[in-house]
């Protein structure tokens, strides 16, 4: 192995190994310190900008906490656990604790950026006052192909250089400004001037866009002239309404959109805090009640069977390969556990299609309706998912059975137990002591197998009359997973949160008994 | 056993019980591997099949062709070669920093003794009980907002999805690892600290080195984790450009079902390919992998 060696061979302590501490070293440390510490940061405080507070807090801690690791000496093994806990922290405990607060807030379609974000936005809104005078004005563009517009005050005849969301640039300021004979710009640095019979075309493509900033800015209203804007609507603290310039109309906010008296809106609303409003929605919206228990149900339903199925098939298998005399061992065990090695999402599609009435072989030749009723499309997902799982089984029971003794077996025989009672009463329980928490860690997978789900019928054939989209194949979290995206009526992230919840206090509470099983925990608190 | 076997056998020799039971057993592994076996076989047909169909007479296809093949990689409208672009640079990116970024932690996790240590290793295992899937719609979110500012990891983007995969990875994998570092001896890595070496060049050095195996089972085991995600991917992108395959191929067959079963099977082969030669690979790896770090948790 080449490793680098300390210069003058002649001393005696010549190390095998070079100091770091150098100069470039620390140039280096110092250098992507700053630059991590420095994204955080800016994306923190960009965050706060938007009043994204939790958010923006979640970057400022773990900015603080990486330079506070890495610049105390005590804390120096902290250093080589950070950089992978800065993804951690970001994109798996802040996601948690999001969606705990998300699941108390009505975040939905229209409500989905934060209060100052909505607010800011809205003030963005500009109009044309009436009886504002018309300016002059020519069409230019920029060199990234944006449009932007060289405007002449009527008043002073003073000209600017305007660009969407600027200040207005004055004439003096602008490089390379070159005027023709009509004081026209001819040329500038940057911009291009568009031809006249351009006009038209510029004036359509630029509707309601404000050049200049809402303070002062115009739109083009015509080929020939262009109007002065002003800002629409002023946020009013006191009264936590948008205030109409045009007419006075006062849009109160009313959770989280601003509504005016005679019902109209105004676009983008913000999340509010709305308590437990979600949860209790679930017992006492019927039509939310109705598709959340049926589907409650049916994805326990639906676990349990999934688990027991490829089991029993798993260990039927393993028992019958578990004996020396078979032939190609080896290659009969790669084979049957084939359908472990394809991705799910090709393999239940292939299954989706050999069930296909029309085209399927299975399907055409046998069609209770593996898609459209609602018994035996649950019963052709449970067979899709029998093919999918058993092999998984297959393998840690074949495990399981090899580090079973062989020499109980003997004792048994000599007391003259039949083989099934050996299964019974030794095969059984002895496996049950190893296997029984991986069970139940695949039905904590299954409860949320939502590829499987989605991929064969995406949860359908549908539950009809439910305020939710939701199928008769529809787990929790597929159903989740349609709330909150599927929804032909707007997304209800709040509602989506809520459910979140309700399954990860199922699947906790399953997770607690496998420590308990596995003594998982413990072992973490006295062996590491 | 020859007593307890030969009271209840009548007539019958052991050897032709043993044979007997032998090939019931070999006719029960059959049956079953005709079943695993089935779908694949019959989506290999189909692909090579001119039809299309999924018929069992042309289980195996008359006159094979490439067709399905030629019109599945060169259809516009659906970028199949772009799909497998993206799943193959997300797995790889994914797998690579999640390797870079365990091994980092198990190092310090295994080799150093200090204060928060215990606290951190049960937070990481206690942070893995609340599965990022629950969290599909906070992350959904959270990238909105953040490609705001870096339109390079927001919504629909690749980056992005890194990042989310990054975040649930971390935690379970670290643990795995630790437990691999901890079974190689210390005394090697005091020996070079005698020598004057750095942690780091202990690290990169002698550790690095002997763990080997363990980091390509981790890389593995997290390409293919990654390779196979359908909700995540699902979820967050939402543009042809920028699916991975699972989400494309899926998409893909639901849109024209009847039309599209040849080159749906096509790309299925294709699809399956690169989990199929690195399962065949971690095959003796895996297991050798998996119990040498289970000896001490």
């Amino acid at each position: 192995m080449a490793v680098p060696t300390a210069e003058g061979t002649g001393g005696r302590k010549a190390s095998r190994f070079s100091q770091d501490g150098s100069v470039l070293g620390l140039l280096v440390k110092v250098l992507g310190l700053s630059a991590i510490v420095g994204l955080l940061t800016y994306t923190g405080w960009r965050l706060l900008g938007d009043g994204a507070y939790a958010f923006a807090a979640a970057f400022f801690i773990t900015a603080l906490f990486f330079t506070l690791v890495f610049v105390r000496k005590s804390t120096v093994p902290l250093r080589w656990i950070m950089p992978g806990l800065v993804f951690l922290i970001l994109f798996q405990l802040y996601p948690i604790f999001f969606t705990v607060y998300t699941a108390f807030t009505n975040y939905s379609t229209g409500r989905n950026v934060e209060k100052p974000a909505a607010i800011a936005a809205i003030e963005r809104l500009t109009y044309v006052p009436e009886g504002s005078p018309a300016w002059g004005w020519t069409p230019l563009q920029a060199d990234d192909g944006s449009a932007a517009v060289w405007i002449i005050d009527p008043a002073d005849g003073a000209a600017y250089l305007a660009v969407p969301d600027e200040d207005l640039v004055p004439a003096a300021e602008v490089n390379g400004l070159q005027l023709d004979a009509n004081g026209a710009p001819a040329s500038m640095d940057g911009f291009t001037v568009l031809p006249n019979n351009q006009r038209f075309l510029f004036v359509s493509a630029n509707q309601g866009v404000t050049f200049g900033d809402e303070e002062r800015g115009v739109q083009v209203t015509s080929s020939t002239e262009a109007r002065q804007t002003r800002q629409r609507y002023v946020y009013d603290p006191e009264l936590d309404a948008m205030i109409d310039q045009r007419d006075g109309t006062i849009f109160v906010s009313q959770m989280g959109i601003f509504t005016a008296e005679d019902g109209s809106t105004l676009a983008p609303g913000y999340p509010v805090w709305v308590g437990v409003e979600n949860f209790t929605s679930i017992i006492t919206n019927p039509a939310i009640r109705g598709p959340f228990f049926t589907i409650f149900i049916w994805t326990f339903i639906w676990a349990f069977f999934s688990v027991l199925e490829t089991f029993i098939l798993g260990l039927l298998l393993a028992l019958n390969m578990n004996s020396p005399n078979i032939p190609f061992q080896r290659i009969l065990r790669v084979l049957l556990i084939v359908p472990y090695a394809i991705p799910a999402f090709i393999t239940v599609k292939v299954w989706v299609g050999l069930l296909n009435p029309v085209l399927g072989v299975i399907g055409s030749a046998w069609n209770p309706g593996w898609f459209t009723d609602p018994f035996w499309a649950k019963i052709g997902i449970l067979m899709v998912n029998l093919w999918l799982g058993y092999p998984y089984m297959f393998l840690i029971i074949t495990g399981a059975l090899q580090s079973i003794p062989g020499d109980i077996y003997e004792a048994a025989r000599v007391d003259g137990a039949g083989p099934f009672y050996q299964f019974r009463r030794l095969t059984l329980p002895l496996l049950m002591v190893s296997i029984g928490p991986l069970l139940i860690g695949s039905f904590a997978f299954n409860f949320n197998n939502f590829a499987i789900i989605d991929l064969y019928n995406s949860g359908g054939p549908p539950i009809p009359g439910s305020a939710t989209p939701a199928g008769y194949t529809d787990i929790l979290i597929s159903y989740t997973y349609r709330i909150a995206f599927g929804g032909a009526r707007g997304n209800d992230y709040g509602l989506a949160a809520a459910i979140s919840i309700i399954i990860f206090a199922i699947v906790a509470t399953v997770t607690i008994l496998n420590f308990r099983f596995t003594g998982q925990l413990e072992e973490v608190s006295e062996n590491v | 056993m020859s007593s307890a076997t030969s009271k209840k056998s009548s007539g019958m020799t052991m050897a032709t019980r043993r044979r007997l039971d032998t090939a019931l057993r070999l006719l029960v592994a059959l049956i079953f591997i005709a079943y695993a076996l089935f779908p694949v076989v019959f989506v290999i047909g189909t692909s090579l099949n001119p039809s299309g169909s999924l018929q069992m007479a042309q289980i195996i296809p008359r006159n094979p062709t490439l067709d399905n093949y030629r019109s599945l990689l060169t259809s516009q409208t659906n970028p199949f070669l772009r799909w497998m672009a993206n799943s193959l640079l997300v797995s790889t990116v994914t797998a690579i920093l999640t390797v870079a970024l365990c091994a980092l932690a198990a190092y310090s996790f295994s080799r150093f003794r200090f204060k928060s240590r215990k606290r951190l290793l049960q937070g990481l295992l206690l942070s893995q009980v609340f599965p990022n899937i629950l969290a599909i719609v906070a992350v959904f979110l959270m990238l909105q907002q953040i490609g705001r500012y870096f339109p390079m990891f927001g919504l629909n983007t690749l980056g992005g999805l890194i990042l989310v995969y990054l975040g649930g990875a971390i935690g379970f994998n670290t643990w795995l690892m630790k437990g691999f570092f901890d079974t190689v001896p210390r005394d090697l890595d005091e020996s070079a600290m005698l020598d004057g070496a750095s942690p780091w060049q202990t690290f990169t050095t002698i550790i690095l080195p002997l763990v080997r195996p363990v980091l390509a089972v981790i890389f593995m085991l997290s390409f293919i984790g990654t390779y196979s995600d359908y909700l995540m991917a699902r979820v967050l992108l939402s543009s042809n450009q920028q699916y991975t395959v699972a989400v494309g191929l899926s998409l893909f067959i639901g849109q024209q079902f009847g039309q599209r079963w040849g080159e749906f099977a096509a790309g299925a082969v294709l699809a399956a390919i690169p989990t199929m030669i690195l399962f065949y690979i971690s095959q003796s790896q895996l297991q050798g992998g998996l119990t040498s770090g289970a000896v001490k948790g």
